[in-house]
């Protein structure tokens, strides 16, 4: 095992545990937490590969989690405005109490 | 100008209902009567046009080689063109269309329902009738066919007496039956015909003889023939296909009963002549045995049934069957060996046609006429009329001496119908007579009854209605108005010309059909 | 234009022309239009008469004028018309255009005041352009065209009192009567036409071809008895004599000119016209049926109390004498005795007229619309009131009864005397003929002068009504006088003697014997014959005669009219002697029952009805019942019943049930087409889809997470499926 697969080894395990908060936990929040850990690990993708399989003239990958840094920071933003809003007119942040859309 | 009078013959009607429905929007909101006037310049235009053509008309000139004759492709992928042209045989038919259609619009002068549909939908028809005289192209024929049917159905439909309905679909569906059975034999004929698929009569005049093949064991001839006949037959009307008639001219306006007999039943006959004759003459020898059986039968059928009738327009209804059953038996004479009865019996036919068409019109006119002042048309009430106690009596009675000029034309009509010589009926009948029996002798001798038969219905319901003592209830009958004597007057002009003076109308068809009798000598 | 061919066409125009003019115009004259149509007919009459002179010099073969012109042709069919005068047409005019001329003369009083005065005598001049039609028709075509026009003209004139529904269905009964007898005529002509090689409608074509050619004896006979049949509807032979008493409805002088003088000699004219080409079978029947008629006719004229009736049937015995000379080929006889019928019974009926008409104006007078003016029953001793009306009366009386002197003895003599010749050749039942003949004879001669009898003489029966009676105006007198002066035998034979056969007159001579050129004579037989002929003075004479004749002419065959003619002859005066004797009987009955009323008729009548022969005579042999139970009551039930079974039974039933057969397969394929295709099957679908979802709905629950994590574990297992892949 090299350098390269311990981190993509690291980001699965982050992934992995993002989608299990997304999936499992209740609080809209903690959701949150999980899409944030998923980012950040694809994050750790970008920047393991670029460290590994290119030269510094191409710093495409650490380029590009910069974005995603950016992107999810915005993103988060918008995302608590939603759960604000949630908390305004359903008066908690369970999501198995906003289930509108049931079938 | 001679290549355009075919088409204008056909297309000026048509114009003059687009003009109808044009004026509808503006002079018709005010003026109902603006519709008659157009109607009645279109025909008129119609009846010059025909008289022009008739004296510029060549008899001994055939389709091919006449100038009026015009032959344009129309749909060429299917070999489909516009050629139509006039000769010995379509001529008195094409005069007898815009004599008729111009006079009916007189007749119809009075009508208060709907005028503008009317007279436009008579348009049409008129417009139909013209076509399948004129057209020469089989595909063309069955399009003006069509074409009749529909107005037919709306003017019975929707301005008939109280059976319309009833009558109206009867009408169109039988004919149409008649007419699917045409389609069959002109297609038939269309994808057998051995040199190249055609509908032009005049290629299939040379090639449908040759046609080899046969379907379910049949001949195909006889099969296309068979097809043709029942399309035709339907029209004429021959028995049994002859029930839709009376109903038909019973409920319809007079106007339309005076075209239906005058004009339409003249489709059946000429269609025969025109396209099964020429095309299939093998069959026709084959079938004129069975032709002219159904021809007698015709006579004697509509005539013994025409006795019983109380009702005046159908018993004129029935004696249009038996006169027709003339035709017939003219047109079976087609196979004699003697060349005098072959002619005598095909040209005699051909003028039944027209002189049936004279006297018939008069007829039908005159018994509207009647009807229109005293609202019934019994000769004597039936026996299940409403009022019982009225039943068996006679309705009418001793009108001679109130309507002396009604009765003189009723003296005319009626004695021309039964046959008198002296007037166009008689030589018509007499020829196809002389005819039949130079071909079929015995069914001649049969058919010679229709002599007393017709007499018979004729002059017991003259006497019943017009003799005797006079009949309170219709003091207030008026004699005939000008407008009615207007048109009358042609009509007993012409039976009183070709009575006294038959050669001219001969002269126009006797080249035409001996030109038939020749193509069909061959096969006898 | 030849100047004959005009003034033969006038024959036809000028009459032609009255009635255009009388029917547009005539109104406008009011009484005096009697004038324009008498001027015509005067000028016809003056042009008959330019024909008529000729006669006297012309031989019977000659012709006089023959015209034709192409009528209706179309190549090969040719119908010609022409114009064919000879002797016999022209004294056949004269007749016609002086019968004419004087009824017009008498109609003007007798129809004066009449509101359809003009139609009246527009109708008479249809009548005689017509009639004229027919004695110069040169073809058989052309006399059957005319033929039709006279039965119109009689249609029109028996119903001009229209009114009376007896004299509208009288009209209506002559013209069908009349057809049925025209379908033969017409089945003849065409048979004719078309036999041998050449075609023609011309009699002088038909002729030839007849004398020239081999025809099947069967076929001629055929055709020459339905062209017999023609006559037998136009003349009131039997069984088609119905029509003729019926007509009596009609006016007097119509009565008169149609139904005694002319009309009703058009068949036997036309018979005599296609003598030459009449088998021996067809004149057999022919002169079978003349007899019956004569005797049939004479023996319900006995009975008859209206005078026009018996008038009527005395006009049908008569005519069947005509048919039965001809039957026996007496071709001479035939028209000697329609000229002379012609002039005495046109006389007849207009003194029956005038006697009417006194007694119609006498019932006026007296306000009596009851008693029927016609009904000799009710006359009596009119000799003094109405002496010129007797004396024509009587003179034509005498003539009809065939006493010598007077015209009718001498045709009917001639008459006789052929059917004599014609058993003597024939033998066997053809006796009948002359029997027929000669108690017709009898009974003639007595009811005709029971007619006289009852009207004029005895003492009058209703002495109200004989108080008012008067002559009538010269306007109907002259035509008796004139008539009854042509009734002598005289003007005929041009001879006083009165025994005399005329054969040496100009009447004989101008009509001769006639021809045929289909009966053969074998001469062996002929001579056998007149061996055996019963002859009382002049056999020697007629062997002679009979032998020079023979050893000039061929071998076997011998001409047909001239063994007739012979045989006339010889039998001549056999014959005279009985006719005077039957005469004599006749009258002398007659005499002693109505004039000395020495026996009571009805005792008589009490004798006859022992075999109830005085009321069947009396109902006219109940023919017209039966002719209404056999042929018409069935004729019009069955038309009944076949219009009843074409509309309610063939096209309300059956083609209907076409229509209602395809509307109940309609209404059972709009029920499977919706019930259960639309309903069940194309919305079969829409329910599966609707079933589906409400079951898979439950799937969704709403929560978000899950549809992540379903969303995720599919991602993996497409995964690993396509790895696999």
């Amino acid at each position: 095992m090299n350098n390269l697969q311990i981190y993509l080894l690291l980001s699965s395990l982050l992934f992995s545990l993002g989608i299990y908060a997304v999936i499992s936990r209740k609080n809209a929040v903690a959701i949150l937490m999980g899409i944030e850990l998923m980012l950040n690990s694809a994050n750790i993708n970008f920047i393991a590969f670029n460290r590994f399989t290119s030269n510094l003239n191409n710093l495409d990958g650490h380029l590009f989690s910069m974005f995603v840094i950016v992107l999810a920071a915005a993103e988060a933003a918008v995302a608590l405005a939603i759960i604000i809003n949630l908390f305004k007119n359903l008066g908690t942040v369970n999501v198995d109490e906003a289930a509108e859309l049931k079938g | 100008m001679d290549s355009w009078i075919l088409s204008l013959l056909i297309f000026i009607p048509v114009i003059g209902s687009v003009a109808m429905l044009m004026a509808s929007n503006s002079i018709g909101k005010e003026n109902k009567n603006i519709y008659k006037i157009i109607a009645l310049i279109a025909t008129g235009l119609q009846l010059i046009l025909a008289a022009i053509l008739y004296i510029n008309f060549d008899p001994s000139l055939g389709i091919e080689e006449s100038p009026f004759t015009v032959q344009v492709d129309w749909i060429s992928s299917f070999n489909i063109q516009y050629f139509i042209g006039v000769d010995g045989l379509s001529m008195p038919m094409v005069l007898l269309t815009a004599l008729l259609s111009f006079l009916c619009i007189g007749i119809s002068w009075n009508i208060k329902k709907a005028p503008l549909g009317y007279f436009a939908l008579f348009l049409l028809l008129d417009a139909g009738m013209m076509g399948v005289f004129l057209s020469m192209d089989f595909f063309l024929f069955y399009v003006f066919w069509e074409v009749m049917l529909l107005p037919m159905y709306f003017l019975i439909g929707m301005w008939g007496g109280p059976q319309r309905h009833y009558a109206a679909i009867k009408f169109f569906l039988y004919t149409l039956f008649g007419s699917v059975f045409m389609l069959l034999g002109m297609l038939a004929l269309y994808y057998y015909a051995p040199d190249g698929n055609t509908f032009n009569l005049i290629e299939l005049i040379k090639q449908a003889p040759r046609i080899e093949a046969s379907l379910w064991g049949y001949d195909m001839k006889f099969l296309i023939w068979i097809s043709l006949f029942i399309g035709f037959a339907i029209k004429v009307p021959v028995f049994p296909f002859h029930t839709w008639l009376p109903l038909a001219h019973v409920e319809a306006p007079t106007a339309i009963s005076v075209i239906l007999a005058g004009v339409l039943l003249k489709m059946g006959t000429y269609g025969m002549l025109r396209i099964s004759y020429p095309l299939l003459p093998g069959e026709v020898v084959n079938f004129s045995f069975i032709l002219a059986l159904l021809g007698v039968i015709n006579i004697l059928w509509g005539a013994i049934n025409a006795i019983a009738q109380t009702d005046m327009k159908k018993m004129v209804a029935y004696s249009s069957v038996s006169h027709m059953g003339y035709v017939l038996l003219g047109m079976a004479a087609v196979v004699s060996t003697e060349s005098a009865g072959a002619e005598a019996g095909l040209n005699g036919a051909v003028m039944q046609m027209f002189n049936h068409g004279t006297i018939t019109a008069m007829l039908f006119m005159l018994v509207g006429v009647l009807y229109d002042q005293a609202h019934h048309r019994w000769i004597v009430y039936p026996d299940d009329y409403e009022k019982p106690e009225l039943a068996g009596k006679l309705a009418f009675g001793g009108l001679a001496s109130k309507v002396p000029v009604f009765n003189g034309f009723i003296v005319l009509a009626f004695f021309a119908g039964l046959g008198l010589p002296a007037l166009s009926g008689f030589i018509s009948e007499a020829l196809c007579f002389i005819g039949g029996f130079s071909a079929f002798r015995v069914l001649t001798i049969i058919g010679t009854l229709g002599i007393l038969l017709n007499a018979i219905y004729f002059l017991r319901a003259y006497q019943r209605v017009f003799l005797g003592p006079f009949n309170e209830d219709y003091k207030d009958l008026k004699d005939m108005s000008n407008r009615d004597l207007a048109i009358i007057l042609p009509l007993a002009f012409l039976t009183l010309l070709f009575g006294v003076y038959p050669q001219p109308l001969m002269n126009i068809i006797s080249n035409s059909l001996n030109k038939i009798i020749i193509i069909v000598q061959p096969y006898i | 234009m030849e100047f004959n061919l005009i003034i033969a066409l006038s024959f036809l125009f000028i009459p032609i022309s009255l009635f255009v003019y009388q029917l547009f115009f005539g109104h406008i004259l009011k009484h005096n239009t009697w004038y324009v149509s008498i001027i015509g007919i005067g000028i016809n009459l003056s042009l008959a008469l330019s024909f008529f002179y000729r006669v006297f010099h012309n031989s019977p073969d000659d012709h006089m004028l023959h015209y034709r012109a192409n009528w209706l042709t179309t190549g090969n069919f040719n119908m010609d018309l022409g114009i064919f005068i000879d002797n016999m047409s022209a004294i056949m005019l004269v007749v016609v255009s002086l019968v004419s001329f004087l009824v017009h003369l008498y109609s003007s009083e007798y129809m004066k005041g009449d509101s359809r005065f003009s139609r009246y005598y527009a109708f008479l001049g249809l009548f005689t352009f017509s009639m004229n039609g027919i004695v110069l028709a040169d073809s058989i075509a052309m006399i059957y065209i005319f033929w039709e026009l006279v039965g119109l003209s009689s249609f029109l004139l028996i119903g001009f009192w229209f009114e009376k529904t007896s004299a509208a269905m009288a009209s209506k009964k002559a013209f069908l009567v009349n057809r049925v007898g025209d379908i033969g005529m017409f089945i003849g002509i065409m048979m004719i036409y078309f036999v041998g090689e050449t075609h023609s409608f011309n009699l002088s074509d038909i002729i030839e071809k007849v004398k020239t050619s081999e025809i099947d004896s069967t076929y001629l006979t055929t055709a020459g008895i339905l062209l017999f049949l023609g006559a037998v509807g136009k003349s009131a032979q039997l069984p088609l004599h119905i029509w003729l008493p019926d007509a009596m409805e009609g006016p007097t002088p119509v009565s008169a000119l149609i139904h005694a003088a002319t009309m009703v000699a058009a068949g036997v004219y036309m018979t005599l016209r296609i003598f030459p080409i009449l088998t021996g079978d067809a004149l057999t029947y022919i002169a079978f049926t003349g007899a019956a008629t004569a005797i049939f006719a004479a023996s319900i004229a006995i009975t008859q109390t209206d005078i026009k009736k018996v008038l009527a049937y005395s006009t049908v015995s008569q005519l069947g004498y005509m048919v039965l000379a001809i039957g026996v080929g007496s071709y001479l006889a035939a028209f000697f005795h329609l000229v002379t019928h012609a002039m005495f019974k046109a006389c007849l009926f207009l003194a029956s007229g005038s006697v009417i008409h006194s007694m119609h104006n006498s019932l006026h007078k007296l306000n009596d619309h009851e008693t029927d003016a016609q009904d000799m029953m009710n006359m009596g001793g009119m000799k003094n009131k109405m002496p010129i009306t007797y004396f024509a009366m009587l003179i034509t009386t005498l003539a009809i009864s065939g006493v010598p002197f007077f015209s009718g003895f001498v045709s009917k003599d001639a008459i006789l005397a052929g059917t004599l010749s014609h058993y003597f050749d024939h033998g066997g039942i053809t006796i009948l003929l002359p029997i027929a003949g000669f108690v017709s004879a009898l009974i003639t001669a007595f009811y005709m002068f029971r007619l006289i009898f009852l009207t004029f003489h005895g003492k009058p029966k209703n002495k109200e009504i004989h108080k008012h009676l008067h002559e009538s105006p010269a306007a109907m007198t002259f035509p008796l006088i004139l008539l009854s002066l042509f009734s002598f035998a005289i003007f005929f034979t041009g001879t006083i003697n009165p025994l005399s056969d005329g054969s040496k007159g100009w009447f004989s001579k101008a009509i001769g014997n006639g021809h045929n050129y289909v009966i053969k004579v074998d001469s062996h037989k002929a001579d056998a014959k007149h061996d055996e002929s019963y002859d009382l003075v002049h056999s020697n004479e007629i062997h002679s005669k009979a032998n020079s004749n023979h050893n000039s002419s061929s071998d076997n065959l011998y001409n047909f009219t001239e063994h007739v003619a012979h045989g006339t002859h010889a039998a001549h005066y056999t014959a005279m002697y009985l006719s005077l004797l039957v005469a004599a009987l006749g009258i002398l009955l007659s005499v002693i029952i109505y004039y000395y009323n020495k026996i009571n008729p009805n005792s008589f009548i009490k004798v006859f009805n022992v075999l109830k022969l005085y009321d069947l005579s009396k109902n006219k042999f109940y023919i017209d019942e039966l002719y209404n139970n056999v042929i018409y009551k069935p004729f019009m039930f069955w038309s009944k019943v076949s219009s009843k079974i074409d509309w309610d039974y063939y096209d309300q039933k059956f083609i209907d049930s076409i229509g209602k057969i395809t509307l109940s397969i309609s209404n059972k394929s709009t029920k499977v087409d919706y019930d259960w295709l639309d309903q069940k099957v194309v919305d079969g679908f829409g329910k599966i889809t609707h079933f589906m979802s409400l079951k898979l709905k439950k799937m969704q629950g709403g929560v978000i997470q899950s549809y992540i994590l379903g969303g995720l574990i599919a991602l993996i297992v497409i995964t690993l499926i396509v790895k696999q892949i």
